[in-house]
């Protein structure tokens, strides 16, 4: 009785979910480990580097971009591209202020 | 043609679970500038105050912030799961793994709430008079702290109400096999709530 003839409607094997999980563990434990290693100005960086890692797989697995259309790829792409510009012209902005 | 028509015995329901999604995702759009505005409002003070920030960093729990991102980041697993059992027919195991997730956001609120009573008892607290006396970079890093933390807590306390009610739907079999998309919805903002997470902490905890 379900509506399986929905073909864009992709059942993710349970350990897909199960290992993306486990992928996010180990790199909490590794953004934990690098704060212990003193790197000044790069540590923020490393730090932004390794959660933007963690939310691509949350986007793309548990939040089945991956799986779905297109469409939601290019809608997230237009509104980080968006961000981005918002960030551009802060820091144009407030990065030359004496 | 994703939309299921039924209009048996006179009933007629339209119902459009692709749009659902898309309106879904508008909603997610408009919480990551809310938040995004505040990402760059602390990258601004970070560029300002970077010695401060770190300085205040040094005084969070690691351990405590920590805990929280495995609590969050398994709250997630059992919100993909609940989804994928419901799919799969599996009701009960559905609604097993919503109760995980619920019990979950109860824990992080709770290492959120010892948190922020040790910081109380230190003196830190929005509007405390031994926050006045640190330096100003100290004050913007812990101002932005409990706005971020707070704001995304209250996120976190909303999640738990909508993933309540829909537990709710699921057990009286309104929300089932053959229509997921509001549990998917659901899932859609918790995930967006442990996103958000993910780029908290180690913006706060792991800069000294």
């Amino acid at each position: 009785m379900g509506m399986l003839k929905d073909k864009d409607h992709h059942i993710v094997p349970y350990s897909v979910y199960i290992n993306v999980w486990l992928a996010l563990l180990v790199l909490t434990v590794i953004t934990v480990a690098v704060s212990y290693v003193d790197m000044r100005h790069v540590a923020v960086l490393t730090a932004v580097f390794i959660a933007t890692g963690k939310s691509m797989l949350v986007l793309l697995y548990f939040m089945h971009i991956r799986f779905g259309k297109p469409m939601y790829m290019v809608m997230i792409l237009v509104v980080l591209a968006a961000y981005a510009v918002f960030i551009g012209l802060t820091f144009f902005d407030y990065g030359f202020r004496a | 043609m994703s939309q299921v028509s039924s209009a048996a015995g006179g009933h007629h329901e339209h119902h459009d679970p692709e749009a659902n999604k898309i309106g879904m995702w508008l909603f997610l759009f408009t919480e990551v500038l809310l938040f995004g505005t505040l990402f760059i409002a602390y990258a601004v003070y970070l560029n300002w105050h970077r010695w401060d920030f770190m300085a205040g960093s040094h005084e969070l729990d690691k351990l405590m912030g920590a805990t929280n991102t495995v609590i969050l980041l398994t709250s997630s697993l059992t919100m993909a799961l609940s989804i994928g059992a419901l799919e799969r027919g599996k009701k009960a195991l559905s609604l097993i793994m919503l109760s995980g997730t619920l019990l979950f956001s109860f824990a992080f609120l709770c290492v959120k709430a010892v948190e922020w009573t040790h910081k109380y008892h230190h003196g830190i607290w929005p509007d405390a008079e031994h926050l006045g006396v640190l330096p100003y970079g100290q004050q913007l890093f812990f101002g932005l702290y409990f706005t971020m933390t707070g704001l995304h807590a209250a996120h976190v306390i909303i999640g738990a109400v909508v993933i309540l009610f829909a537990m709710g739907l699921v057990a009286r079999g309104k929300v089932h096999q053959g229509r997921v998309d509001f549990l998917e919805n659901t899932g859609l903002y918790w995930h967006l709530v442990d996103l958000v997470w993910i780029f908290l902490f180690p913006l706060f905890y792991l800069i000294h």
